[in-house]
C-alpha cells in the first residue's frame, strides 16, 4: 500500500497539465466541432442502456449472438491454419476491396441465399455497419431524402444523424413495408421537387421489427426502385438465420444488381468479433464507395479475412448456421411461450420466423422509455421503440432479443417485464377510472384481422384464463 | 496531502454523468498533490475502502444512493470523513416533496404543488381528486418524479387527458410523484460554495435550450445543445434576489459545503425556487464549475476548497 503511494507520489510530481476551466473548455471545444455534430444525438436513453450491462440485468436488449456456441477447437485450428499457411500476410495490409479467396466465401454464402456475385462486384468490409455507413457517405448531401422502414434499424439512425439526411419512416405491417405507402410518399416527394438517394431496408427478420417482407412486396420495390432510378440498399444478416418456411428470393437476386446494393455479414452466421461485411453494388457505386472504404481504414482486417477463410476450409459453415438456428428456434419459442403467458392482454408483439428480435407494442400512454426504468428495478432490460424513429414515434413499443440469452432467462426476463406494464395499466386504469378495463379480458379481435391491418404484424395473447397473483 | 477516495459511477441512471465528474475531480485532486483512490461505487464499496484507508472520500455520486444519504449514511459508519453534505441534508434535498414543504415553511416561494403516492391512487382513490387539483394548478402542469435528479421522467401535461400517462411514466422513477404548476419563464441556477465566511451564493447561471422547448436531460449535458449564460444577464434585483433565496434554501436544507439551487424567473419576474441539488454535476458542461469560474475560482481551487471544508469539519484523531 505504502509502495502504491510512493509510486503515486512520483508520478505527481511530473508537470502536469494546467488547470483547466470550464466554460474555456466548453468553448474551447463546442467551437471546433462540425455543424454535423449538432445533429449527432448521444441520448439519455444511451446512458440508461450503460446500466443494463450490470451482470445482474437479464438483458433481452442486445443484438447479440450467442459466440459461446462456437467451438473453440475450430477457433485454434482456424488461427494454427493461418500460422503455418499465411502468417505474413495475415499481419499486413491488403487491398482496399478485399481478399479474393474471402470474395469467394461471401460468392458461397450469397449462392446459399440464391445470389450469384462476382468479385468486381463486392468490397470486403469492417463489419455490415460500414457498409451503412459508406453508402450514406457517398450518396448523401446534407439534406437529401434517405427512405426507410418505420420503425427501422437503431444503428442506422446515428449514422443517417452524422450525414444530415432527411429520413422518411415507411410504415410496415405483416409483410414488411408498405409498398403502397411508399410509392404515394415518392409521389409526395417528387411534388416538392425532392428525390430520395436511396431506399434502406431490412427485408428478412427485420431489425426490429421481426418481419419479413413478402415476395409480391419485394417485386413491387424492385419494379418501383427501377422505375423512378432509386437505389435501394438491402441490409442482410440474418436471412440465413430462418426458423421455419421457405425464404423469399432476396432483393439483390430480383433486380440482378441494378439498383439493388446489397449488405451481406459474417457477423451473425460465423462471429461479430471479426467485423467482416461485404457490399455488391452496381459498379459506378462501388467505385465511389471504394474510395470512401480507402480513406476510412485503408481495407478491412485481412486477419479477419483470412480467419474466414481458413474456416471455410476447414468444415462446412452451413453446420454451425444450422446448430445456431436450432438454438434461436428454441429461444425465440421459450419468448413466444414467456409473452403469451407473462404479458397483458392489450399487449402486441410480432411472431418472426427467424431473426434475434421481437417487437412488442403496448397501449399508447405507456412510454417505454420510461418502463425501461421501471423494469431496470427488477434488473431486467429491453431496447425502447423511440430509438427505432428519427420522428418521435415508437414510444409504446420495445424491441426484445432472444438470441442472447437462454430460455431459463428469457422466461424469467418476459415475466418481470410483464409485471411491470401490469403495474402501470393497472395505475393508469385507476387514473383514468377505467380499471374494468384492465382487470377483464378485453376481445381478441386481432386474431380475426386481416394481416396488413396494422403496422406490423401483431399477435395478441392468446385467449386463456388470467392467472392468479400480479400486484 | 490527503489520500483522497473518488466515489463515482454506482448504480444510478446518472452513473455515465457521475463517471465524468469523478474523473474530473480525480485530475485536479492530482494537480493538488493529493493521493487518488477512484473507487467505482458497487457491492465492494466497504471492502476497498476499508482496504484503501482513505483519509477522506469526494463523493462525486449523482443520483440515487451516492445523492440521497445512503453512501454518507455508511461513511459514517465507518468514521470516513467525507465532502459535501450530511445524511439528513442529502434526503432533505433528494426528495423534492419534501423540499417544497420546508421551502414553504419557511416562506421561500415556489411553485404550488400537489404530490401522490402510487398507493394513494391504487388503494385510497386519490385520482378523484385530479379534476380539482388541475383546476388549481391550471395547465400546463409538470408532472416529475420526487426523488430523480436531472430531468429524467419529467413530463408535461398540457391538458387533463396527458395527466394519467405522465403520472405512470413518474411512477417510473419512483414510487411518489409531484404536480407542480408550470412556471413559463427563464430557467436559473444559483451554486452555493460554503466558504470561511459561511456560505456564499456565485452568479446566477441562465440556461438558455437551444432547440428543445425543455432543459432536458440531454441538453444538460451535452456541449452545444444548451447555451449557459453566466452570470446571466437580469433585471435589476433579479440576481440578488436570487442569490438571497438560494442561500436560504441551502440554509433550509441544511445542505453543507457545495450545492446548486434551481429557480424559475417568471415573466413578472417573480422567482421561484423548483428544487436544490446536493451533490451537483462537476463536469466539463455543468453549472457548478462554471458559476465558480465566473467569480474567479479555478476547477481546482474549487475541489480544493471542497476537499478542505469537509476535513476542517470532521478532523480526525
Amino acid at each position: 500500500m505504502r509502495r502504491a503511494a510512493d509510486e503515486e507520489d512520483f508520478v505527481s510530481s511530473d508537470p502536469r497539465p494546467p488547470s483547466r476551466s470550464t466554460s474555456r473548455d466548453l468553448e474551447r471545444y463546442a467551437g471546433l466541432f462540425a455543424s454535423r455534430t449538432k445533429v449527432m444525438k448521444s441520448s439519455a436513453m444511451r446512458d440508461i442502456m450503460a446500466v443494463t450491462a450490470r451482470p445482474e440485468v437479464i438483458s433481452l436488449a442486445g443484438g447479440l449472438p450467442d459466440t459461446s456456441s462456437f467451438p473453440p477447437e475450430t477457433f485454434a485450428a482456424v488461427t494454427a491454419r493461418i500460422a503455418e499457411q499465411a502468417c505474413a500476410k495475415a499481419l499486413q495490409y491488403g487491398p482496399t476491396e478485399g481478399l479474393p479467396e474471402t470474395k469467394d466465401c461471401i460468392a458461397e454464402v450469397m449462392a446459399a441465399e440464391g445470389m450469384r456475385v462476382d468479385h468486381d462486384d463486392l468490397i470486403v468490409t469492417t463489419g455490415g455497419q460500414q457498409v451503412i455507413d459508406l453508402v450514406t457517405k457517398t450518396l448523401i448531401d446534407p439534406g437529401d431524402v434517405i427512405v426507410a422502414e418505420g420503425p427501422t434499424y437503431p444503428g442506422a439512425v446515428p449514422v443517417f444523424h452524422a450525414y444530415q439526411a432527411d429520413v422518411v419512416q415507411i410504415d410496415m405491417d405483416g409483410e414488411g413495408m408498405r409498398v403502397d405507402q411508399l410509392e404515394q410518399r415518392l409521389d409526395q416527394l417528387d411534388r416538392e421537387g425532392r428525390k430520395p438517394k436511396f431506399i434502406y431496408t431490412v427485408p428478412s427478420f427485420q431489425n426490429p421489427a421481426g418481419v419479413t417482407m413478402s415476395l409480391p412486396r419485394r417485386k413491387r420495390l424492385v419494379e418501383v426502385a427501377a422505375e423512378r432510378e432509386l437505389l435501394v440498399l438491402e441490409d442482410n444478416p440474418y436471412g440465413l438465420l430462418r426458423y421455419e418456411g421457405e425464404a423469399p428470393e432476396p432483393l439483390y437476386a430480383l433486380d440482378g444488381g441494378v439498383y439493388v446494393m446489397y449488405l451481406g455479414t459474417f457477423s451473425k452466421i460465423l462471429s461479430p468479433g471479426i467485423r467482416l461485411g461485404w457490399v455488391a453494388a452496381p459498379p459506378p457505386v462501388l467505385e465511389k464507395i471504394n474510395l470512401g472504404k480507402q480513406e476510412a481504414d485503408l481495407c478491412t482486417s485481412t486477419l479477419s479475412q483470412l480467419m474466414v477463410q481458413a474456416y471455410f476450409e476447414i468444415g462446412d459453415w452451413r453446420d454451425y448456421v444450422r446448430s445456431l438456428t436450432a438454438i434461436y428456434r428454441s429461444r425465440r419459442d421459450a419468448m413466444l411461450d414467456a409473452l403469451a403467458d407473462y404479458f397483458p392482454p392489450q399487449a402486441e408483439w410480432t411472431r418472426p420466423g427467424g431473426g434475434l428480435f421481437i417487437w412488442a407494442t403496448l397501449p399508447d400512454f405507456i412510454d417505454t422509455d420510461d418502463l425501461l426504468v421501471r423494469a431496470l428495478r427488477d434488473n431486467v432490460a429491453f431496447v425502447p421503440g423511440s430509438g427505432a424513429y428519427l420522428d418521435g414515434r415508437g414510444h409504446s413499443s420495445m424491441r426484445l432479443n432472444f438470441s442472447g440469452s437462454d430460455e431459463e432467462r428469457i422466461r424469467e426476463g418476459v415475466r418481470r417485464i410483464g409485471e411491470a406494464i401490469k403495474e402501470q395499466l393497472e395505475l393508469y386504469g385507476t387514473l383514468t377510472g377505467e380499471l374494468e378495463a384492465v382487470r377483464s379480458e378485453p376481445e381478441d379481435e386481432a386474431g380475426t384481422e386481416e394481416p396488413g391491418g396494422r403496422v406490423v404484424e401483431l399477435r395478441r395473447r392468446e385467449d386463456r384464463p388470467r392467472r392468479a397473483g400480479g400486484s | 496531502m490527503s489520500r483522497v477516495a473518488v466515489l463515482k459511477g454506482g448504480r444510478s441512471l446518472e452513473r455515465q454523468v457521475s463517471l465524468r465528474s469523478g474523473a474530473r475531480v480525480e485530475d485536479a485532486l492530482e494537480r493538488l498533490g493529493h493521493d487518488v483512490v477512484p473507487v467505482d461505487v458497487g457491492v465492494d464499496l466497504i471492502e476497498r475502502l476499508r482496504a484503501e484507508a482513505p483519509d477522506i472520500c469526494f463523493v462525486a455520486l449523482h443520483g440515487r444512493d451516492g445523492e440521497d444519504g445512503t453512501v454518507q449514511e455508511l461513511l459514517e459508519i465507518l468514521d470516513l470523513p467525507y465532502t459535501g453534505s450530511g445524511v439528513p441534508a442529502c434526503a432533505r434535498a433528494m426528495d423534492k416533496v419534501l423540499t417544497k414543504h420546508m421551502l414553504v415553511e419557511a416562506g421561500i416561494p415556489t411553485p404550488d404543488f400537489f404530490a401522490f403516492t402510487q398507493m394513494a391512487f391504487r388503494e385510497l382513490g386519490a385520482a378523484d381528486t385530479l379534476p380539482a387539483i388541475e383546476q388549481r394548478l391550471d395547465f400546463p402542469i409538470v408532472v416529475k418524479p420526487s426523488s430523480q435528479g436531472s430531468a429524467l421522467g419529467i413530463k408535461f401535461a398540457r391538458a387533463a387527458s396527458d395527466v394519467p400517462a405522465a403520472l405512470v411514466s413518474a411512477f417510473s422513477y419512483d414510487a411518489r410523484v409531484l404536480l407542480e404548476r408550470y412556471v413559463k419563464g427563464r430557467d436559473l441556477a444559483v451554486s452555493v460554495l460554503d466558504g470561511e465566511a459561511g456560505p456564499l451564493a456565485l452568479p446566477v447561471v441562465e440556461a438558455v435550450p437551444r432547440e428543445e422547448d425543455f432543459y432536458d436531460f440531454e441538453a444538460r449535458y451535452e456541449i452545444g445543445r444548451t447555451e449557459f449564460i453566466c452570470p446571466a444577464d437580469l433585471p435589476e434585483g433579479v440576481s440578488d434576489r436570487a442569490a438571497e433565496l438560494a442561500l436560504a434554501t441551502y440554509d433550509v436544507l441544511g445542505l453543507h459545503g457545495f450545492g446548486r439551487v434551481d429557480l424559475m424567473l417568471d415573466e413578472t419576474d417573480e422567482l421561484y425556487v423548483l428544487e436544490a441539488d446536493p451533490i451537483p454535476g462537476l463536469t466539463d458542461t455543468s453549472l457548478l464549475p462554471m458559476a465558480a469560474e465566473a467569480a474567479d475560482i479555478g476547477f481546482d481551487d474549487l475541489v480544493g476548497q471542497i476537499l478542505e471544508l469537509a476535513l476542517a469539519r470532521a478532523p480526525r484523531v
